[in-house]
């Protein structure tokens, strides 16, 4: 936690003075029992009308000074609070943008977004909350106790004593219940599970006719669920009764040795008031304090999920170069003996590879899943660096590239087809944002997307709704090869991105590549042997190695791998038909 | 107005259904009731007592000693029964609520059952999980907050004001006309805060879907260099946080500042009057210190009342949503004389079957199709084309809407579900497994299955080598998103578990693009050995499927556009050949 201590750069004043007005306020309230003892004490007992007035009127004073302080302090922690929340949030967002895949990777986009949202919530408001409260609550039960000590040294043991045996029970309480109310959530995590379960499988749970035993499943972790919450209500029920009785019990020790004070004359009987107020404001300030560290560890441990994240470091830093020329003659992508591990996998995911790719050629890439195709084109987008071996895009080591030139050099279209939220226009603009309408509409074109973009009221300004909902999955994935082609790449990836489209279009779309991409490197990553079989070359994956790389034919006769995929999907006589 | 009051009229209607799901603990519920009188009264009293003693304590050489060790028992008596009664009426509340929560939540849970498809089907799965968990919690929040502090706050305000009443009127009038002060100031604080939060709120959603679509695909924002366009976006949206957050926060922070200052006010004019009211000899000190401690706790309630009143009222929404799952129609029972559909042959029907989705978009207008036991039918068509259609219609998880659809002769509606389905097995691509373990899921559709019988049917499914080799074999337990187990092996299991209860008519789904091909090849393998001598509609993909099937209905926005072998159907050159040819045809 002292680690995100430092987003509150720029507000320390306030963080400062928000605590400070909040204990001013406490004082005032601490004097209340005093000015109501000397009301008694004196104004009673002399019948002094006067004096009453006046103190009566220091009451409502010290309410109105209390009020200010208090606002003050309130606004001031707002302030230091939202000021800290924004600059976390904003910091964290940066800190996200340079975690490269492998950082991505272990930690998982979802986590990474309940991070940013709810986690900072909690720990902002956390902030909020020991700005203005965590400091109140022993303040005032320290400064009770003093008041108490000036009033009468002796009896302030018995505070001491009831405030112990307070904070004990409160304690004792909460590492009862904490862990029971923790296998609460366990098990109400699962009542989720049964009931996503059995939504989203309800064709296969009738199929199969298990209703009956699904709702019995169902019964009985509620059940468990039930007496967990029971035997956890059981215990904190004991809170409000035993702090009662504890603080009541010492109400009447304070009466039976304040009896004998007054009696001797070393107390007075508004004093013993004072006393027992003292008494309750400490109980109720301990309970308050109760709360708060519930909310207070809710935020410290959503602050730990936080550092986690900053502490994160990208393993992969923007070189930040110049731009970098294309060395004449060299192809556009080599690959040289790379192998390629997962973080954290057990083993390689690609193991020796070589090819090279020439400008302006096709370069089919096919093999089954897990053999490493997606692999081998993040390796030539540089989304994560080889273990061993090297890359080179037009001569150049590929880790010599910026980000930025780097980006701009290939257009990307990955499996999953995600548009964002706003217009087609904007989508289209994301890899390059200063592009015409032009541009956009031969993108459009070569995707063969154009048609259904025409046929949409406001055509480029049609909104495109929360990841493309509006649009069908074929319409999506032309959108995201349009968006990849408008800024004209030199290197285009298309992985498995044709396989939403019926086989009409995914033909006309590999025509359109072809003919309208004159000097573009296209890689086709696909698991369907008719989507790469006209490509120049095609390298087989076979288990994360080079099972082959030659053209269709070649490799129908050379390479076992390639054969038993073409004859797994077509059957002889259709292959022969591909020849 | 209509509108308030029809949202009246839900609200009493929603109270009315709440109260009937407590009425079962009509006799808890009277136990928490007089726990919670005597909780008040004790708690009423003890100050009464304190305020005694302190009259006792008058100054050096005038303390009643035996008079405050009498009251020292009586007020240890007293506090002792607040403490047991406040106690037990926290347990019996307890008890109230999680009762009623468990009783909600498992009708809730078993109209999942029995909800037809065609709802579930519309509506994302997120909404009805959140009914059955999140609003069902936040229901139980308020039922027991209003339990426990409803009743017993009107107790209070009620016990207050009768003691304070009792001990001096005028003095307790200034207090009552001056409470509602700090009421009116909460109000006040609340309807200018709304604003705000909605704002802080609208905001706060704007940037949660910038977030979930920047950082939930950082991937692409890395892959198309969108970064600093990214971070300039998101800077905007959070100052404009900042900026309306400050103003929520700072000003709902006021209600309690705010409200505490007003009973600072009433307590320093208690003082005040309750001072001159000694002199007088009206009341005594020990009144006057009963009074103050009153001044405090009757307004304390006040404003707990108004926070339990938002809590109940938000309880009453969650408990509305609840019941509007549960209100949901269900599918139409099985008729009562419904028969028990024999395992058979495996012959299919379908004479004029007309079904809609929807009422006005028309779809399957007059199928009419006849299948012999142990035929094999290929369905072939673009994505949407409507082969989903044909199984949920059967499966009966979807009701036809006009004709007749016969499986060995029986109409399907006289027949009872579980019968019906009993006969049919089906192989989907969208794969689902229980998070249980590989053993469980496999015998999902026959749970008295031996571990042989799962074994075999495993083997058969070409299920049975990858099962080995997990780290615990047929007792591994299966994620509930699969992370364990590849897509191909989840489908593997799918076929064992139907392999396992070997029904007569099979529907299967061929894999498109997410298997690996040596899974693939297991897949088909596991198809052929599943197929054999059974009845199939195959959701074809691969063409060799498609040519060994005795019959191919070729499907296009819901209809069967053209049926035939092959060889038929190629000789004719219409839609089939198109799609046959956009494949193998050279560009």
């Amino acid at each position: 936690m002292h680690k995100l201590m430092r987003y509150i750069r720029g507000y320390e004043k306030q963080a400062l003075l928000a605590p400070l007005f909040k204990m001013l306020e406490a004082c005032f309230e601490l004097f209340v029992p005093l000015v109501v003892a000397s009301i008694i004490d004196t104004g009673i007992k002399n019948a002094d009308s006067v004096y009453i007035w006046q103190r009566c009127g220091l009451l409502v004073l010290l309410a109105v000074v209390g009020l200010i302080c208090s606002l003050t302090a309130q606004y001031f922690s707002a302030q230091a609070a939202l000021g800290f929340g924004t600059a976390l949030r904003k910091d964290l967002f940066r800190h996200i943008n340079t975690l490269s895949y492998s950082e991505l990777d272990g930690i998982g986009t979802p986590t990474l977004v309940t991070r940013m949202t709810s986690d900072i919530n909690q720990v902002q408001n956390g902030v909020n909350l020991t700005l203005r409260l965590l400091l109140r609550s022993p303040f005032i039960v320290i400064g009770a106790l003093i008041m108490a000590c000036s009033i009468s040294p002796h009896l302030t043991l018995l505070f001491l004593g009831a405030t112990a045996v307070i904070s004990l029970i409160i304690w004792g309480i909460m590492r009862a219940t904490v862990p029971i109310y923790h296998e609460a959530q366990t098990t109400l995590d699962r009542v989720t599970l049964l009931t996503r379960e059995n939504y989203v499988g309800a064709r296969v749970v009738r199929a199969f006719a298990r209703q009956a035993d699904e709702l019995d499943a169902f019964v009985q972790t509620n059940d468990h669920l039930k007496k967990i919450q029971f035997s956890a209500g059981r215990i904190s029920a004991l809170m409000n009764p035993l702090t009662y009785l504890v603080v009541n019990l010492a109400v009447i020790a304070l009466l039976l040795a304040g009896g004998k004070d007054v009696s001797t004359g070393t107390l007075t009987q508004g004093e013993v008031i004072a006393l027992i107020n003292y008494m309750s404001q400490i109980l109720l300030s301990l309970l308050r304090l109760a709360d708060l560290v519930i909310s207070i560890t809710r935020a410290l441990a959503s602050g730990v999920r936080l550092n986690e994240i900053l502490n994160t470091r990208t393993t992969m830093p923007d070189p930040a170069a110049a731009e970098l020329p294309a060395v004449a003659g060299a192809p556009a992508v080599d690959f040289r003996d790379v192998t390629f591990t997962y973080r954290g996998a057990g083993a390689p995911s690609l193991t020796d590879i070589s090819f090279a790719a020439q400008p302006g050629e096709t370069v089919g890439v096919i093999g089954g899943t897990g053999s490493g195709k997606t692999t081998l084109i993040d390796l030539v987008a540089r989304f994560y660096d080889p273990e061993q071996g090297a890359v080179q895009l037009f001569g150049q080591d590929i880790r010599s590239y910026a980000f930025g030139q780097l980006r701009r050099m290939i257009g990307i279209v990955p499996q999953q087809a995600v548009l964002f939220t706003g217009t087609i226009r904007d989508n289209m603009r994301w890899a390059a944002p200063d592009a015409t309408d032009e541009e956009i509409w031969a993108a459009l074109e070569i995707a063969q997307a154009a048609d259904f973009v025409r046929g949409k009221p406001g055509q480029l300004d049609a909104p495109v709704e929360t990841a493309g909902r509006n649009f069908s999955g074929g319409q999506r994935q032309r959108l995201t090869i349009a968006r990849a082609l408008v800024p004209r790449p030199r290197i285009l990836i298309l992985d498995d991105s044709a396989s939403a489209l019926d086989f009409a279009t995914d033909a006309a779309l590999r025509k359109a590549l072809k003919e309208q991409t004159a000097g573009m490197t296209v890689f086709i990553v696909s698991q369907r042997a008719a989507s790469v079989q006209r490509a120049d070359h095609i390298l087989v994956l076979d288990d994360g190695a080079l099972a082959g790389d030659a053209d269709h034919a070649t490799l129908l006769r050379t390479c076992p791998v390639y054969k038993e995929i073409c004859l797994s999907q077509l059957s002889k006589e259709e292959v022969a038909k591909t020849l | 107005m209509s509108q308030k009051s029809q949202k009246a009229k839900l609200d009493s209607r929603t109270v009315r259904r709440v109260l009937a799901l407590i009425r079962p603990y009509t006799p808890l519920v009277a136990l928490t009731l007089t726990f919670a009188a005597i909780t008040v009264a004790t708690t009423l009293l003890a100050p009464v007592l304190t305020g005694r003693a302190v009259d006792l304590i008058v100054g050096p050489g005038q303390v009643d000693f035996a008079g405050i060790a009498k009251l020292a028992v009586a007020i240890a008596a007293t506090i002792a029964c607040t403490a047991l009664a406040q106690w037990l009426m926290n347990v019996v509340n307890n008890r109230i609520t999680f009762q009623v929560v468990r009783d909600i939540r498992v009708r809730a849970f078993a109209q999942l059952e029995v909800l037809p498809l065609k709802y579930m089907d519309a509506h994302r799965p997120g909404d009805a999980i959140s009914r059955i968990t999140t609003d069902v919690e936040q229901f139980s929040d308020g039922l027991l907050m209003g339990f426990t502090q409803l009743f017993t706050g009107i107790l209070t305000i009620l016990g207050t004001l009768g003691v304070m009443l009792y001990i001096d009127w005028r003095i307790a009038l200034v207090v009552v006309a001056l409470t509602p002060l700090s009421i009116f100031v909460a109000r006040f604080i609340a309807t200018h805060t709304y604003s705000m939060f909605k704002v802080q709120s609208e905001t706060r959603a704007e940037l949660t879907s910038l977030v979930e679509e920047l950082v939930g695909n950082a991937h692409l924002v890395r892959a198309f260099g969108y970064e600093s366009r990214a971070e300039n976006r998101f800077d905007t949206v959070n100052l404009d946080l900042q900026r309306c957050g400050v103003r929520a926060v700072f000003f709902s922070s006021l209600t309690n500042p705010c409200t505490r200052f007003v009973n600072a006010l009433v307590y320093a004019a208690v003082g005040v009057l309750g001072a001159f009211a000694a002199i007088a000899g009206g009341i005594t000190v020990g009144e006057l210190t009963v009074f103050l401690n009153y001044a405090n706790q009757y307004t304390k309630p006040f404003n707990d009342i108004s926070d339990v009143m938002t809590e109940l009222q938000n309880a009453l929404a969650c408990a509305q949503r609840v019941f509007d799952l549960i209100d949901e129609t269900p599918i139409v029972p099985d008729a009562p004389d419904a028969a028990v559909l024999p395992l058979g042959a495996g012959s299919v029907e379908f004479e004029h079957v007309k079904f809609r989705y929807t009422p006005d978009v028309p779809l399957i207008e007059d199928m009419n199709l006849r299948v012999w036991p142990g035929q094999r039918i290929a369905l072939v068509g673009p994505t949407g084309c409507g082969k989903t259609t044909l199984v949920n219609l059967l499966m009966r998880f979807y009701e036809i809407n006009g004709g007749c659809l016969k499986v060995d002769g029986h109409s399907i509606d006289t027949v009872t579900r579980d019968s019906l389905r009993a006969n049919l097995g089906m192989v989907l691509q969208e794969t689902w497994l229980k998070a249980g373990t590989v053993a469980d899921n496999i015998a999902y559709g026959k749970p008295d299955a031996t571990r042989e019988e799962i074994i075999e049917a495993a083997k058969r499914a070409r299920a049975h080598s990858f099962i080995c080799r997990l780290p615990q074999g047929y007792d591994t337990v299966v994620a509930e998103d699969g992370g364990n187990i590849s897509q191909g092996q989840r489908q593997l299991l799918c076929i064992a578990r139907v392999m396992l209860r070997r029904p007569p008519i099979l529907i299967l789904d061929e894999a498109t693009s997410s298997i690996d091909t040596r899974t693939e090849v297991l897949v088909q393998d596991a198809f052929e050995e599943l197929m054999k001598g059974r009845t199939s509609f195959i959701v074809a993909h691969r063409l060799s499927t498609i040519k060994n099937a005795d019959q191919i209905l070729v499907m296009k926005a819901g209809n069967i556009i053209e049926r035939g072998t092959h060889e038929e159907l190629l000789a004719r050159g219409g839609f089939y050949t198109q799609l046959y040819e956009s494949q193998f045809a050279k560009a």
